[in-house]
């Protein structure tokens, strides 16, 4: 095996360690966060300022006991959540989180900071998280509990009417980048206007990524858009009837989706790893403080805004956001064909 | 490697097709579709279209198996019923079965026969036509050129049931 295969086995490494630890720091920031905006102090027993809570999570629940209903589907019950966590981790092959870069001068060629660089890359993100609803579906049936079910049925509809508008947005960047590649659209965000201003979509896009960002949070099942679990109404909605390893998974499975949103928002919408001062493997760290930056948008959002109704949730779905989308498409389409 | 993936993706599509009618929860039918969409993309990928391999999923695996599931669970069946013989029916009584049970094997022996003579070719690799294949922009030229008219003509048809299917579900529009 020659240094190159080894080294993209490393970055493949690298994308699994970065959506797994997202989870945890995820679990932390929420916790914390949540603290500040209520005006307590959030967790800070475990370790200095509460850094060790993750690991007091982790440890909670797989220490719990295993549960399952006597007359659950034994089989979807249990393939449930693999089935949520797998789609979320499979999302993060594709994301571009970084330049090419020879390590330090180790490689003999450079080699892209990306487990797979396919030239359809948004569209497969786009089917891999379309899979992830089967997860939440699968568990609210399978559980046999009217809680969980009801659960399950708002998730689908959830999906169906906001996965409308995702794609849509989708399509308006892939029309201005002319590329379905996720780093060929990070490359086309290079540069400034007028000195100042970054190339990045979000200006031309602001309606895009206000359909994006939405979209985004409802499919992830997030506050204000969290009717599979709307704790008030369905106890905890589809997982009701999970405990200990298999409900960790559908925790994993939930911040893992968040850092996935917010890192393709980063690529389609903020330039990726592309900001000033760094230069090479350092323009990483761009990616990574915007990704940190959307992920503490999501929360922020989450601890601000109430819950909607389950029917302003569809119409908000298909009345406001699906015609937005689309005029925004249809005015993207009219600008590129003048400007090009 | 890309023989033992073919085999490992056909095996999953033929298997997971095969029991979606052999055993009769239809909740596990469903999801048995959706590993066959998922084996027949993978087989997608293998022929080197990607771009047919992720619209498969999205559109099959991804949007109309969530409709499916969500008939299933609204329609709440745990279980097929078994078959019943219905004196009434006689045409599903055992008898008429066996008849349709050897014409199937009548027409896979049919089929099996027909494959047997099909000459085989080796794929056709001219230089370039990967690329015409697995190019988005290459699929997009020829929709919207050479087959204008069946794009269309498609996208009038969908309409067209979209609005029966309205008319249908309102009774009182």
């Amino acid at each position: 095996m020659d240094i190159i295969t080894i080294a993209q086995f490393v970055v493949l490494g690298l994308a699994f360690f970065i959506a797994l630890n997202s989870a945890a720091i995820n679990v932390l920031l929420e916790r914390k966060l949540a603290g500040f905006l209520q005006q307590r102090l959030g967790p800070y027993r475990t370790g200095p300022w509460g850094l060790l809570q993750p690991v007091a999570d982790i440890v909670k629940l797989l220490f719990k006991e295993e549960l399952r209903p006597k007359a659950a589907d034994a089989f979807l019950f249990n393939l449930a959540p693999i089935l949520a966590a797998t789609a979320a981790f499979a999302s993060f092959a594709v994301v571009p989180f970084g330049p090419s870069i020879d390590f330090f001068g180790l490689l003999p060629e450079a080699i892209k900071l990306q487990a797979a660089d396919v030239n359809v890359g948004v569209l497969v993100v786009f089917a891999v998280t379309s899979m992830g609803v089967y997860g939440v579906v699968l568990a609210g049936w399978s559980s046999n509990s009217k809680y969980s079910l009801i659960g399950g049925l708002r998730s689908s509809a959830q999906m169906i009417s906001y996965e409308l508008s995702y794609g849509t947005a989708l399509a308006a960047v892939i029309l201005m980048a002319n590329s379905l590649s996720l780093r060929e659209i990070v490359d086309a965000q290079q540069g400034t206007w007028f000195g100042i201003i970054p190339k990045w979509y979000i200006i031309p896009q602001f309606f895009g990524f206000f359909v994006f960002m939405t979209a985004g949070i409802a499919e992830t099942n997030r506050a204000p858009f969290d009717f599979p679990e709307a704790e008030q109404e369905l106890v905890a909605g589809y997982h009701t009837e999970y405990s200990s390893f298999r409900f960790a998974l559908f925790f994993l499975a939930e911040y893992v989706n968040m850092t996935l949103v917010s890192a393709i928002a980063v690529c389609l919408y903020f330039g990726g790893w592309h900001g000033p001062f760094l230069e090479g493997g350092y323009q990483s760290l761009w990616w990574f403080a915007k990704v940190f930056a959307l992920l503490f948008f999501y929360i922020w959002m989450r601890w601000t805004l109430p819950r909607y109704r389950y029917d302003q949730l569809m119409h908000f779905g298909w009345k406001f956001l699906l015609p937005l989308a689309i005029i925004n498409l249809l005015l993207t389409a009219a600008g590129v064909l003048y400007w090009s | 490697m890309d023989l033992s993936l073919f085999y490992l993706f056909g095996a999953l599509t033929v298997a997971a097709s095969f029991f979606v009618i052999a055993q009769r929860n239809p909740m596990h039918s469903v999801i048995l579709l959706i590993a066959s969409f998922i084996g027949l993309a993978g087989l997608y990928v293998l022929l080197d279209a990607p771009f047919t391999a992720v619209t498969q999923i999205i559109v099959y695996a991804g949007a109309i198996m969530v409709l499916f599931l969500f008939v299933v669970m609204l329609l709440n069946a745990p279980r097929e019923d078994p078959p019943v013989v219905d004196p009434r029916r006689p045409l599903l009584s055992a008898g008429p079965r066996r008849i349709g049970g050897v014409l199937s094997l009548v027409f896979l022996a049919e089929i099996v026969w027909a494959f047997s003579r099909v000459p085989t070719t080796a794929m056709n690799d001219a230089p370039g036509i990967g690329d015409r294949v697995s190019s988005v922009a290459a699929i997009g030229l020829e929709i919207f050129t050479t087959h204008t008219f069946a794009f269309e003509a498609t996208s009038v048809l969908i309409l067209v049931a979209m609005v029966g299917a309205v008319v249908l579900a309102r009774k009182n529009l």
